[in-house]
């Protein structure tokens, strides 16, 4: 199921229905919008980005560094056109005496998830989720965010797969962004593959090949 | 090689020997050209292209924070576009830096490319688009905007189309495609077309400027020829790009 390369302004289908991601419909055609892969079925044309920015959605988990502090917040740099924003309220560290300044400094790298997006692409954060934390420890690496699903894998295969082998802590952010924790040997071995997993995520049986590159690594790790 | 130069001085240089161009190319033929993606580094996106002894270098970067933040607008993204020529593009050492002509070629190029990218998926943000010309032999801003789409494509931005860009000269009372320099210094009529481009046919003109003078019969066989050239370079243009991620999936069979 090799997927073919389109370019923004293919032809995809004739039929506006089936219109997908990455697609656009003028005068009843679908057209590409961007560079990706080809993904089409009987009821739907989707083109998956092989390229291109971060745009934040509702309920995404992000990984993001603050980047000023206000008397009411953090505004967050989340590796995207739009900055995001982190009312105090929304820090569960927040206690009523402490100021934001207290709880998180510039440069400061947490772990938040969207709530809203307005129409003006004003991006508002949480971290009242199981997920949220702030990072004071661990590794972030940074890819490319077109390639996150691949990185997550099937039903989360890959991040199960970095979990079991290595039992390394790993969350991904959407937008990008890595956060790893655990054996230092063992992060250099993730973050091989998670780059590895960037440059050929357009390619086939990447979890075989992942899944093979992990054991070897490990098995050297464990030898020596 | 100095009565050569008089000649030229003097404005009758012969550009058409024996039915074939100085550089042995027929009438409606276009210089070779090479596009590589991908050349920088810390670019989203860029090309470097070369079209006939044109060279030139695009770097896409965006969709982003727009700095000084007032020029933001709130419904659509701002489309920056700047083509500049390197000092020692041209014979003579240009003084760095924009100037009349090169503010010019920018917004006519910026307005060209406007017309693909799609600006109302990013409000508030912008896209900025750098030319460089590194060495100059007429054509420099069809040569440019050929780089520039190639270069929004890599950098994955949502766009309508392709944008491919060529010239028609005319030159000793014959149109010409794609004229270098000579023809471009010496000649009668100078007519640079970009085309938007989307699944192999021409949707329509995003840039048609023109200095000198030709008669009406004589456009519309420019309009034809610019036609028929603008196709080539779509169809190298898009061999350039699937070429990246092609040579990337046969490494990685090489490795199994």
């Amino acid at each position: 199921m090799t997927r073919p390369i389109v370019l923004p302004g293919e032809l995809l289908a004739s039929n506006p229905k089936v219109a997908g991601a990455g697609t656009y419909v003028d005068k009843g055609k679908v057209y590409a919008k961007f560079l990706g892969l080809l993904d089409k079925s009987e009821t739907s044309v989707r083109v998956i980005p092989l390229k291109g920015r971060y745009i934040p959605s509702v309920g995404d988990v992000v990984i993001g560094i603050v980047r000023e502090v206000t008397s009411n917040g953090w505004a967050v740099d989340i590796n995207s056109p739009y900055q995001g924003f982190l009312p105090a309220a929304e820090n569960p560290e927040m206690r009523p005496n402490r100021k934001p300044n207290d709880i998180l400094e510039i440069g400061d790298i947490i772990i938040a998830k969207v709530t809203n997006i307005d129409p003006k692409m004003k991006v508002t954060l949480t971290m009242k989720d199981r997920m949220c934390r702030a990072v004071r420890f661990g590794r972030i690496v940074p890819i490319n965010p077109a390639r996150v699903p691949r990185v997550i894998g099937k039903g989360g295969s890959m991040i199960k797969l970095f979990k079991t082998e290595l039992g390394v802590q790993i969350i991904v952010g959407k937008n990008g962004l890595i956060w790893i924790s655990g054996d230092r040997r063992k992060v250099n071995i993730v973050e091989e593959a998670i780059y590895i997993i960037e440059s050929e995520a357009h390619t086939e049986g990447l979890t075989d090949r992942i899944t093979e590159f992990v054991k070897r690594r490990k098995g050297e790790l464990n030898g020596q | 090689m100095v009565s050569e130069d008089l000649n030229r001085l003097s404005g009758d240089i012969q550009l058409i020997v024996d039915g074939k161009r100085l550089d042995g190319r027929g009438f409606d033929e276009l210089r070779p050209i090479n596009i590589k993606v991908g050349v920088l580094k810390r670019a989203d996106g860029s090309c470097y292209l070369e079209m006939g002894k044109n060279k030139v270098v695009a770097a896409v970067y965006g969709p982003r924070e727009v700095h000084p933040r007032h020029l933001a607008d709130p419904v659509k993204a701002v489309v920056r576009y700047r083509y500049s020529m390197a000092p020692f593009s041209v014979e003579e050492r240009k003084r760095p830096g924009p100037d009349r002509r090169s503010i010019e070629i920018s917004k006519v190029s910026r307005e060209a490319i406007e017309a693909v990218v799609m600006k109302e998926l990013f409000p508030r943000s912008g896209i900025d688009v750098f030319v460089e010309v590194l060495q100059a032999d007429a054509g420099t801003r069809t040569a440019c905007l050929n780089a520039a789409s190639v270069a929004l494509v890599d950098a994955g931005v949502p766009m309508r189309g392709l944008i491919s860009s060529v010239a028609v000269a005319k030159v000793d009372d014959i149109l010409v495609l794609d004229p270098m320099k000579e023809e471009d210094n010496y000649g009668q009529a100078d007519i640079p077309f970009a085309f938007f481009i989307r699944n192999d046919k021409i949707e329509s003109i995003a840039l048609l400027q023109m200095d000198g003078r030709v008669s009406r019969d004589e456009f519309k066989q420019a309009l034809e020829m610019a036609k028929k050239g603008a196709m080539e370079i779509y169809q190298m243009q898009k061999e350039a790009i699937k070429a990246k991620y092609m040579i990337e999936s046969e490494e990685v069979n090489s490795d199994e």
